[in-house]
């Protein structure tokens, strides 16, 4: 096992990914120089500027060329540098890639993979900030998937460029630099979550960088009541059955992210948990949000929109 | 006066650009100079002629089941089949067609069967599974959106060294989009094997072009992005042809992207959902109707003896009975099962849905 940074790792899946399969390539601004993140850095001495290809500053058509590459049986790997930028690619996305393959009577596939990094990262303001998924998982046709680790950015990285579907891959900036162990021989499925942590009293389904907060406020909660931790890891297709699962046990739930909770997708999953185990519950089921905001630029404003490690172990002992 | 900045004092000039118009018939199907090389094989001009008057009937058709109710909303192609049928036969089977929802005749030309259009059009995506080269892309129905994705599918063919041509068709609304100036801009910056055809038709719905763009040719559009445009008589097949066979080969032999602007004129309403009657005078379609493609052809072939009356009726009866043919088997489709409404959502269908 390799340890690795979350940004190594995605670097890594991509690089195995161009060596294993000639057909990926991966297009956006400024890939040449390694991303704006460094997640391409080196990548085209390895595969030349024809696969690790810079494009013009236009979303909409560096997702549509995307779109007809794929349709053509290739796999482009898109960069949209930041999700906030992604939605001048919306239409592409929501009408073009998700809709193809239904509206071509399934003579048509897009499997192409729309990178796009989400969240809070040192004061990037309103327009930099956004964590969508539940925008995309709203789209039927579209896999979406928010990573944590850095195991699971290479692992389902690699199993999102082999998907046959387009793949919304939404990596969280604040966890570039965090180092993990990663199994570069593990084969990791999209749409199955990963229990972090077993439990008993308490079901906690949360994924991407909220789960920092989520680990720090363990310690907060040693002699209180017992967690168990899911990390959705896919946020479409969930992963129904473990959380229904969970919950059957725990009868008590809390979801945690950091997208603004009004519309967020711990709704989705608080309503099909009331829906499918009201009976069991012992507790009504919690949503933890960000405030339906803009992400302020100011920096003890935008920590104030954070999910706190306090926040979570507090709504847990309101929940007992 | 010349209006250019900076005109009138001593700074140099550094870059001058032009934009020709290509024709060969006029309105009267009268030669207005040399034809282009093809125009010399007899046979190709008649399957083109064909090729126009088959759209014509299957459009008629199609409109007459709209109005009946056995159809759903319909864009006939009236007037301007010289565009569709022009650029699809300078084509190779292994190009790709990225066509707009009013090309039905390049699908007709490219090998779709005429019930597959009618079964798309009557609201079965089961119509794109089509007889046409499974590599084209279905109608697109959202304006100028398939042309990014003509830039994509070019650069696969870059990616994969195949001698491969994009073929990209919308209208003159279309080139008011971002979708096809970024395309168009990708294009250049990446000099791909792709052809952009304007269809102006001179209305967008009911917007006329010069409430779309204060642009003097829809084809100089192209020198911006860094490659050449052309000016065609769309109602000139030859032109039509001419244009887009030199087009593509220069595409496929490396030289990149061009625009051709075919202007022709849309003599029909916009859709079957429109009545272009309400915004548009009389008067102008009329003196239209005397520039339209098919005459234009006809009285060309009269002129080199190659047709006559005769001909005329057998042609006219032979595509009656063609589109009847297909209508029926259209209308023999069964509807499909509600429960095929999850086919072809995702690869395989995820187990949330169960």
């Amino acid at each position: 096992m390799a340890v690795m940074s979350y940004l190594e790792a995605g670097k890594a899946a991509l690089a195995a990914e161009m060596r294993d399969d000639a057909s990926v390539w991966a297009l956006g601004e400024d890939l040449g120089r390694g991303g704006v993140f460094g997640q391409y850095r080196g990548l085209v001495d390895e595969f030349g500027p024809a696969r690790i290809v810079d494009t013009p500053i236009s979303e909409a058509t560096i997702m549509g060329a995307a779109v007809g590459a794929a349709l053509l049986g290739t796999r482009p790997v898109v960069e949209m540098r930041f999700a906030d930028f992604a939605l001048c690619a919306v239409d592409e996305l929501v009408n073009q890639a998700a809709k193809a393959r239904y509206m071509f009577g399934g003579q048509g596939r897009v499997p192409l993979v729309a990178r796009q990094p989400i969240g809070m990262w040192r004061s990037s303001a309103a327009q930099h900030s956004q964590s969508l998924e539940s925008w995309y998982a709203h789209i039927p046709g579209l896999v979406v998937v928010c990573p944590f680790t850095p195991a699971d950015n290479y692992g389902l990285l690699r199993a999102a460029i082999r998907c046959d579907d387009p793949v919304v891959y939404m990596e969280h900036k604040d966890l570039w630099a965090m180092t993990g162990e990663v199994d570069e021989a593990a084969d990791l499925p999209l749409g199955k979550a990963r229990l972090v942590r077993e439990g008993s009293d308490v079901t906690l389904v949360a994924w991407s960088g909220v789960l920092r907060a989520v680990e720090a406020a363990l310690p907060l909660l040693q002699d209180g009541p017992s967690v168990e931790v899911i990390d959705l890891r896919t946020i479409y297709p969930w992963d129904r059955d473990m959380v229904l699962d969970s919950v059957r046990r725990t009868g008590r739930l809390l979801v945690v992210h950091e997208a603004v909770a009004t519309g967020g997708f711990g709704a989705e999953i608080a309503a099909t948990v009331a829906g499918a185990l009201f009976g069991n519950l012992k507790a009504p089921v919690r949503r933890l949000g960000a405030p339906r905001i803009p992400i302020p630029y100011s920096p003890p404003l935008e920590e104030a929109c954070k999910i706190s490690p306090a926040q979570i172990a507090e709504t847990v002992h309101g929940m007992l | 006066m010349d209006d250019t900045p900076g005109s009138g004092q001593d700074f140099p000039v550094i870059a001058r650009f032009e934009v020709r118009r290509r024709s060969y018939l006029a309105p009267d199907g009268a030669p207005l100079r040399a034809l282009p090389s093809f125009a010399s094989d007899l046979d190709l001009l008649l399957a083109l002629y064909r090729g126009m008057v088959l759209t014509r009937t299957f459009d008629l058709k199609a409109v007459a089941l709209q109005r009946t109710g056995r159809l759903g909303t319909y864009a006939v192609s009236l007037g301007q089949e010289a565009v569709s049928i022009g650029v699809a036969s300078a084509m190779r089977e292994a190009d790709v067609l990225l066509p707009s929802y009013r090309d039905n005749a390049a699908l007709l030309w490219r090998g779709v069967k005429m019930e597959e259009i009618l079964l798309y059009w009557g609201g079965d995506e089961r119509g794109n599974c089509s007889s046409g080269p499974p590599h084209d892309f279905p109608f697109c129905v959202p304006v100028g959106s398939q042309a990014p994705h003509a830039a994509g599918v070019a650069y696969a063919f870059r990616l994969r060294k195949e001698p491969r041509v994009a073929v990209c068709l919308f209208g003159d609304g279309a080139t008011s989009k971002g979708d096809v100036w970024e395309a168009m801009n990708f294009a250049g910056v990446w000099k791909l094997p792709l052809v952009f055809v304007a269809n102006n038709n001179q209305w967008a719905i009911s917007v006329p072009l010069k409430l779309q763009t204060a642009s003097a040719t829809l084809a100089q559009k192209a020198i911006a992005a860094g490659f050449a445009g052309e000016q065609v008589d769309g109602n000139d097949v030859l032109a039509v042809r001419a244009a887009a066979e030199e087009a593509i080969a220069a595409a496929r032999a490396g030289g990149g992207p061009r625009l051709i602007e075919a202007v022709t004129y849309r003599l029909g309403d916009h859709t079957t959902a429109d009545d272009a009657a309400r915004y548009r005078p009389p008067e102008e379609v009329q003196a239209r109707w005397k520039e339209e493609p098919i005459t234009r052809l006809r009285s060309y072939l009269v002129s080199r003896k190659a047709w006559g009356k005769s001909q005329e009726e057998q042609l006219a009866a032979e595509c009656q009975e063609r589109v009847e043919a297909a209508v029926e088997r259209y209308l023999a489709t069964g509807p499909r099962a509600p429960q095929t409404m999850f086919d072809h959502l995702y690869a395989e269908l995820p187990a949330v849905y169960a």
